[in-house]
């Protein structure tokens, strides 16, 4: 019990930034038509590719011979890249028709 | 100076992303809303491989490897983006979460060795230094479980929402299946709890249990729920991941990755409840009260559906021809033909005799909310002529033809009249207010929900077998020469 009171103490402010940023999540996108769920999905299934920025943090860190670190990293980073890259390329494409209209 | 420096790039990336987001859902913005964040997040990546240093001020290393793993990312990520067809959409974002989940679930295990390493020092594992600054280590823990737990779920069930949209993996569920989910979901809780408390040389190897049973959690999570009910499945994994990669925030403190994924984590969640709404269906009866139980029974009760009538090409196309107003439904069938340019072409056609031709827009036609403006936006329709739902539920009273393309459980009346109906309270298009409907299906097969759609034996209703594609072609040769 103690040792977890602890983490709520030491991490204080990342605390008070996930419970800020889950009520700014709901209010961004409260008012969205559905017309927009399907790009905004998308657009936010690019954001969470930040996860990257843990596997590059991994990958840097690794030793250059501990090859099971570095394997899976290298993957990780991979992977994470196809997200963001990927992510945010599809959600253009999706918007882009949507511009077209008024042409 | 560099940590200073990479704090301010690492705020300017978090403010990109709450403000792409809210520019994303507004159609005005949404474009450049979009590109924002990705500037947003190519910074924040620069700025990490060039800025990073731990707690001893030292910067990170193995550049190739990095820069590999990015080159190689970034090429698959932009073909696969490029190529995929507008149809296939709904499947591509669920892998691109799938990625993420997986990508978030192996930072977990590789800091779980490092994690292992320190606490077991004869074991051959790397010592890092983060995670012994804070005296709190069982929270770290926690973070590492949750992070491997909710990653592996939303991998193996994005992969398995893929195979279902593209049709690779059927429908798939045995009886007691959620007795069986649920158990294999307090045993991870308690594999964890267990962990927790007694983390030992003995006992270390739990952790990879609770990875490949949080994978198969992730696998029979998805499989029982039915194909239409898909996006939402894909919403909620969208969220998990979202959560997964503010898990790896906490490890590295790092504020932008907790910034982002708790954003995505709770718009997801938003999301995921909006687009029920949508179907007036709650969360709790999209997950649990499976589509395909409850289908089967209703079934066979409605089978002897009785005669329906069909309508020939010719006939249809004078119908429309000679209307005042004609409503076209579309539905995944258009979407499956790639049909929508030439609808578009047959709306131009009877455009020019004079017809009034609108879209009918249910919110959840195809495969995904907002699936069908996004693919008639792409065959140039205007704007305007696409009615949402309460509005186009008006004008189908003065309506003469209504052609419904490939659409079925969204039109299906049982939705409003049969209470054992599984879609039972879904709002839907009331095409049968108009005076004729003629339905483009490619056979009497029943739409994603497996139930029989009573509208098409109604006296009113004419059936037009075919792909909708070579359909619309017909229609609009006759249009042509009359």
């Amino acid at each position: 019990m103690q040792d977890i009171l602890s983490f709520f103490y030491n991490h204080e402010q990342y605390i008070y930034i996930v419970v800020l940023m889950i009520f700014l999540g709901i209010e961004v996108i409260g008012r969205v038509p559905s017309v927009l769920h399907t790009p905004l999905m998308s657009g936010a299934n690019a954001i969470h590719g930040v996860v990257i920025i843990g596997a590059i943090i991994v990958m840097g860190k690794a030793e250059p011979d501990n090859y099971a670190a570095l394997i899976l990293g290298f993957l990780a980073v991979i992977l994470g890249t196809i997200n963001v890259v990927g992510g945010f390329v599809v959600t253009d494409r999706m918007l882009e028709m949507f511009k077209k209209k008024k042409g | 100076m560099q940590k200073e420096i990479l704090t301010v790039f690492y705020l300017v990336a978090s403010v990109t992303f709450i403000v792409g987001l809210k520019m994303l859902s507004n159609p005005a913005s949404a474009r450049k809303g979009n590109l924002i964040a990705a500037g947003g997040m190519a910074l924040a990546i620069f700025a990490t491989i060039f800025l990073y240093q731990d707690e001893s001020g030292k910067g990170l290393h193995n550049y190739g490897w990095i820069a590999g793993g990015l080159i190689i990312g970034s090429i698959v990520g932009v073909m696969t983006a490029k190529k995929v067809k507008m149809t296939a959409m709904p499947e591509m974002v669920s892998l691109f979460n799938g990625m993420g989940g997986a990508c978030a679930a192996l930072i977990s295990i590789i800091e779980y060795h490092h994690y292992i390493g320190v606490l077991f020092a004869d074991r051959p594992f790397i010592i890092t230094e983060i995670l012994l600054v804070s005296e709190g280590t069982i929270g770290y823990l926690i973070i590492m479980l949750l992070g491997v737990i909710i990653g592996s779920v939303s991998f193996a069930g994005s992969v398995i929402a893929w195979g279902k949209l593209n049709g690779k993996i059927k429908d798939f569920s045995f009886k007691g299946q959620h007795l069986v989910n649920i158990l294999i979901l307090l045993v991870i809780l308690a594999l964890s709890v267990y962990l927790l408390f007694n983390l030992s040389e003995s006992t270390y190897l739990l952790f990879y249990l609770i990875f490949i049973l949080s994978l198969a959690y992730g696998v029979l999570f998805v499989f029982p729920i039915g194909g239409a009910d898909m996006p939402v499945v894909i919403s909620l994994l969208n969220s998990f991941t979202g959560v997964a990669a503010a898990c790896g925030g906490f490890l590295y403190n790092n504020k932008v990755m907790l910034t982002g994924g708790i954003l995505v984590g709770a718009a997801g969640t938003l999301l995921t409840i909006l687009m029920c709404k949508a179907m007036n269906r709650s969360l709790k009866n999209v997950l649990i009260g499976s589509f395909g139980t409850s289908a089967t029974q209703t079934n066979n009760t409605t089978q002897s559906g009785g005669s329906y009538k069909e309508i020939s090409v010719s006939d249809a196309a004078m119908a429309m021809n000679y209307a005042n107003k004609v409503i076209i439904v579309p539905g995944y069938g258009l979407a499956v033909a790639q049909a929508q340019h030439i609808c578009h072409e047959l709306e131009k056609i009877l455009e020019q005799r004079g017809v009034t031709v609108m879209y009918a827009i249910h919110p959840v036609a195809g495969r995904m909310p907002g699936h069908m403006n996004v693919l008639l936006a792409e065959a140039d329709v205007s704007y305007d002529k696409l009615l949402e739902m309460e509005l186009a539920n008006d004008e189908f009273k003065s309506t003469d033809v209504v052609l419904v393309l490939g659409a079925n459980d969204v039109v299906n009346p049982a939705a409003k009249n049969d209470p054992s109906s599984p879609i039972y309270g879904m709002p839907i298009l009331e095409v049968e207010h108009a005076k004729l409907v003629v339905v483009n299906k490619r056979s009497m097969k029943p739409g994603y929900a497996g139930i029989e759609n009573e509208l098409f034996f109604q006296p009113k209703t004419s059936m037009l077998f075919g792909d909708a594609k070579g359909v619309l072609q017909q229609l609009v040769n006759e249009v042509k020469q009359l």
